[in-house]
């Protein structure tokens, strides 16, 4: 028998993923690897939507009138210029995606953060806690699941109007992304708790609270490590989910200011048109919000059959 | 079998008294409640008399049992809005939603169930996969997005079916009490988009369900036993796995009835149909309170209603929970 | 042998194709069973019984699949028959039996209702005269108050009566072999020895062979004719039941019979085959066994050896071609 060369190092992290079944299982689906090719081009697009740009549609000094309800660029009257046509103040309407795009993603994603902490947080604390503590965090977890999210979205969206009405944008932001967060916590807190409880009756957990290490350490560094697949693939949906949701608020109305547009803000104003024959200024920005949660939503799936040991 | 009848009582009666406690908070610290009451329009003299009558001053749990005695008899008050009773606005609007939801509930079972039983059957063939793609493009369309693109083709460019509203209603029982769009033809030439729009998100759902569930049944063991017995395919699958299939199907079904009447509100709005949800969009951006609270116990009171129903739906079907003791012997 | 064999084992070969390459699940296995005859095979977890069991009633879980040899009931190929053949062949000529009583069973139906399913499948009965010999099986089964029982669910009954209610099942269309897969397995000590008993009585009764898969040597030396021991996918010995407990001729089963204590012997340690059974992605080359046995020759790292002729049983050893055979 060989002695192990004390020089040779194990694999390093990086070295082991690329190894292993997630990776291969992703080379592997076509489907997976253009969804995340799409992904990653409407997030790179969106976060750097001013330099992307081709003009920038909130600068009102350099709006154009006369250029309003242009067409796309390959229909008769459109311009190169203005590649996917303008809306009715001259808007350019690529730009007007990326821009619009990057609000919908800070919100999902920023929502979706909010989401999975609280969820992991009141998981843990349920799980181990037990008890009392347990009982009604998961009696408040099956309130909730009973009421849609647009549902809640919307009331706390509401009340949040009510209670301030002359809110800053920052605060209506504020709102809307707790708003969003509030209806999607419950699953991971479920997921979680049920991990925690699995956990919490092994030994090394029992031995570990016996030499007094304290509760929150072992939950950190235990548990919290065999839980994050599930919370992942949920996650990723979810931000499909958040973004859909954010979407459906703006067009309502009632989600984000009408200063800093979104995704939903512009299919709405798009919508007046849509009589007139100027579908593009609604179709666009919806077929980028369709890619963004289709793309979101193949990479979850994947994710989550990737991650899945039983289907191995 | 009675106690668990009983539990579920109970919690249900906590859950809506959770709610109304929420509404309670929404009428009396969020806007005026006088206001809420009495519209915008009440001297001061009036406010003043409410104000006693309601007894603002009286401790907290006395006027929150008000408030629920109320409510119990649908008093909610005038919409700030409109000036008008809340109950009399919610119950006019009342019947489009349930027809809506009703008609986008059968599109979404009878389309989405044997499509799932399919792509569970067929796993991994050519039309399993489009019919998989496709109801993930189904989750992934936002409900306003759907209702946009047919109003698109089949109102603008096809020019077959109308983009708004109801159409012609008839009313039944003679007065106002409820109006129907089912018995004309404009109704349900008006209904058709709106009901295709609401139902794809469950569809979807409950396509992706089935087949889940349809796949977790076909790898048990008695599927295995049935096939090792030398069963016929068709009493496989459409005997013991689709029963089987169906029994959690139906559960989370029954409560998707409760958020597709939610689901409602987006779709109304796209296609102006008056129904509860465009009137609770309109309270949302006016921030009128009452309608709001109102709304928010009713859809509590169908929630709580429908998962009551399906909670017994359940013990109807499944054996093993109406019998508590095994026999015993070897 | 006077009656030719009911089924036939060639050659199998059952394959796995996985990303990392192809697995050999069954490597060459090959034996027989008389009509009426209980074969019983052994082995440890992993070995290849089940999957045997699978291949013959044409269960093999996809993606695995027979990539050699043949299965031969009464003398036809069934191994390469369309699905609807197969079918039909399921249940009424070969019937099987698994592990789990409580899994087997559909939750929903009536105990009845799955019983009459299976009997007019295959049989030409009325529905009438299916219940009659439904309610027959059970009682043959030995569950009491069979009228009233039949109509009822699996839930109400207990562990041991499902079992009996599964052997009903498997005999419910009458044939002629049945593969049961640790029957016992999951049932308490004190039901195992009933239902073991039952199920060679009733088998016996209706004329019909068994291939009794199990890890339990007790259970073999009670119930079987004859005995199969696999190891690593192969067959190590095959010969009848006393021969192979009392007189092995190969060194894995050796020491499976020395691992198990006796109630005469007084020792201090359990005693133990070292090392534990290789996995199919490592089966190494020659004979199987050869890491692990303690009569290893050169030969046995290269050359896998057949079942060969050892006396009173069959061994797959170079041992035995060497006359160097010993107890």
């Amino acid at each position: 028998m060989n002695m192990p060369s004390p020089t040779a190092a194990a694999p390093s992290a990086l070295r082991r993923f690329f190894d292993g079944d997630v990776w291969y299982s992703f080379r592997n689906s076509p489907v997976a690897m253009l969804a995340a090719v799409i992904a990653f081009v409407c997030v790179f697009c969106a976060a750097f939507a001013p330099w992307v740009s081709p003009h920038n549609p909130f600068d009102l000094a350099s709006l154009n009138l006369a250029d309003a309800r242009l067409p796309p660029a390959w229909a008769e009257d459109g311009q190169m210029r203005y590649l996917l046509g303008t809306d009715d103040q001259g808007r350019d309407i690529l730009s007007a995606l990326f821009y619009g795009a990057r609000i919908s993603l800070a919100v999902g994603m920023a929502s979706v953060l909010l989401s999975v902490v609280a969820g992991v947080g009141l998981g843990l604390l349920a799980g181990f806690a037990g008890g009392k503590v347990d009982a009604f965090i998961m009696r408040v977890c099956d309130v909730m699941l009973s009421f849609p999210s647009i549902l809640i979205a919307l009331l706390i969206d509401g009340v949040g109007r009510a209670l301030f009405p002359n809110a800053h944008d920052t605060l209506a932001f504020g709102v809307l992304i707790f708003a969003i967060a509030l209806s999607g916590w419950v699953q991971y807190a479920r997921t979680v708790r049920g991990s925690t409880m699995v956990e919490r009756n092994k030994e090394y957990v029992q031995a570990a609270r016996v030499i007094g290490v304290a509760p929150w350490r072992i939950m950190f560094r235990h548990v919290l490590p065999n839980v994050m697949g599930p919370v992942l693939v949920l996650a990723t949906i979810q931000v499909a989910a958040a973004i859909l949701t954010e979407a459906t608020l703006s067009f309502l109305g009632v989600g984000v200011p009408p200063t800093s547009p979104s995704l939903g803000t512009l299919i709405r104003i798009g919508n007046d048109f849509l009589f007139s024959g100027e579908w593009w200024i609604t179709i666009f920005p919806g077929v980028m919000l369709v890619l963004i949660a289709l793309s979101v939503n193949l990479l979850g799936d994947w994710l989550r059959d990737a991650l899945n040991p039983r289907l191995r | 079998m009675l106690a668990f009848v009983l539990r579920r009582l109970l919690q249900a009666v906590v859950v809506m008294l959770t709610v109304a406690f929420l509404a309670f908070m929404l009428f009396q610290y969020v806007g005026d409640p006088v206001t809420n009451l009495l519209g915008q329009d009440a001297t001061q003299e009036q406010r003043e008399q409410l104000r006693r009558d309601l007894g603002l001053d009286q401790p907290f749990p006395v006027q929150f049992a008000r408030f629920v005695g109320n409510a119990v008899q649908g008093e909610f008050g005038l919409s700030l809005r409109q000036g008008r009773k809340v109950s009399t606005l919610i119950a006019e609007r009342f019947p489009a939603t349930l027809e809506l939801a009703l008609a986008a509930a059968v599109i979404a079972l009878v389309v989405g169930v044997p499509l799932g039983v399919y792509a569970a059957l067929r796993r991994g063939g050519f039309g399993s996969q489009v019919v998989m793609t496709l109801s993930l493009l189904g989750v992934s369309l936002p409900t306003f997005l759907i209702g946009i693109l047919l109003i698109l083709f089949f109102a603008v460019i096809l020019k077959w079916l109308p983009s708004f509203g109801r159409g012609d209603t008839v009313a039944l029982f003679g007065g106002s009490a409820w109006t129907t769009g089912l018995l004309t033809l404009d109704g349900w030439k008006h209904l058709v988009l709106p009901a295709i729009t609401l139902s794809v998100f469950q569809l979807a759902l409950i396509l992706r369900l089935v087949r889940a569930e349809m796949l977790e049944v076909l790898r048990t063991d008695y599927v295995k036993f049935a096939r090792a017995r030398g069963l016929e395919d068709r009493a496989v699958y459409f005997g013991h796995a689709l029963k089987n299939t169906l029994v959690p199907v139906i559960t989370i079904t029954g409560l998707q009835l409760g958020s597709l009447i939610a689901f409602a509100i987006i779709t109304e709005t796209v296609f102006q149909w008056p129904g509860m949800g465009f009137l609770f969009i309109q309270a949302v951006q006016f921030a009128d309170v009452p309608v709001m609270a109102a709304y928010l116990c009713l859809i509590a009171l169908i929630f709580v209603l429908v998962n009551l129903i399906v909670d017994l739906l359940y013990f109807a079907v499944d054996p093993r929970l109406r019998i508590e003791r095994p026999a015993g012997g070897h | 042998m006077a009656t030719a064999a009911l089924l036939e084992v060639d050659h199998l070969r059952v394959e796995f194709p996985t990303r990392r390459g192809t697995l050999l699940a069954l490597d060459d296995v090959s034996f027989s069973i008389d009509p009426g005859e209980v074969l019983g095979v052994v082995g440890e977890s992993g070995a290849g019984k089940s999957l045997t069991g699978a291949a013959i009633i044409g269960l093999l879980e996809p993606p695995g699949r027979i990539a050699g040899g043949q299965i031969r009931l009464e003398g036809q190929r069934i191994d390469n028959l369309p699905y609807e053949k197969m079918r039909a062949i399921r249940g009424r000529k070969i019937g099987a039996i698994f592990q789990d009583p409580l899994t087997s069973l559909n939750p929903l139906y009536t105990i009845g209702r799955q019983l009459t399913e299976t009997i007019q499948t295959h049989l030409p009965v009325s529905s009438e005269e299916a219940r009659r010999r439904a309610i027959r099986l059970l009682q043959e089964t030995g569950i009491p108050a069979a009228e009233q029982r039949i109509d009822q669910y699996p839930h109400q009954f207990s562990g041991g009566m499902r079992q009996r209610v599964v052997i009903a099942l498997a005999l419910a269309a009458e044939p002629k072999l049945i593969v049961a897969d640790e029957p016992t397995t999951a049932l308490d000590v004190s039901i195992q020895a009933q239902i073991i008993s039952l199920l060679k009585r009733l088998c016996k009764e209706h004329g019909a062979a068994v291939m009794l898969v199990t890890h339990d040597m007790g259970v073999i030396a009670e119930t079987c004719d004859r005995v199969a021991v696999m190891y690593a996918g192969r067959i190590a010995e095959i010969g009848p039941v006393h021969d192979v407990i009392n007189v092995p001729a190969h060194p894995y089963t050796v020491g499976l019979m020395g691992s198990i204590p006796a109630m005469d012997e007084e020792r201090e340690r359990l005693a133990q085959i070292e090392g534990a059974m290789p996995r199919l992605t490592a089966i190494p080359r020659g004979c199987a066994f050869n890491p692990r046995c303690p009569r290893a020759m050169e030969r046995c790292r290269q050359e896998r050896p057949e079942l060969m002729d050892a006396g009173a049983t069959r061994s797959a050893c170079w041992l035995v071609q060497d006359r160097k055979v010993s107890t």
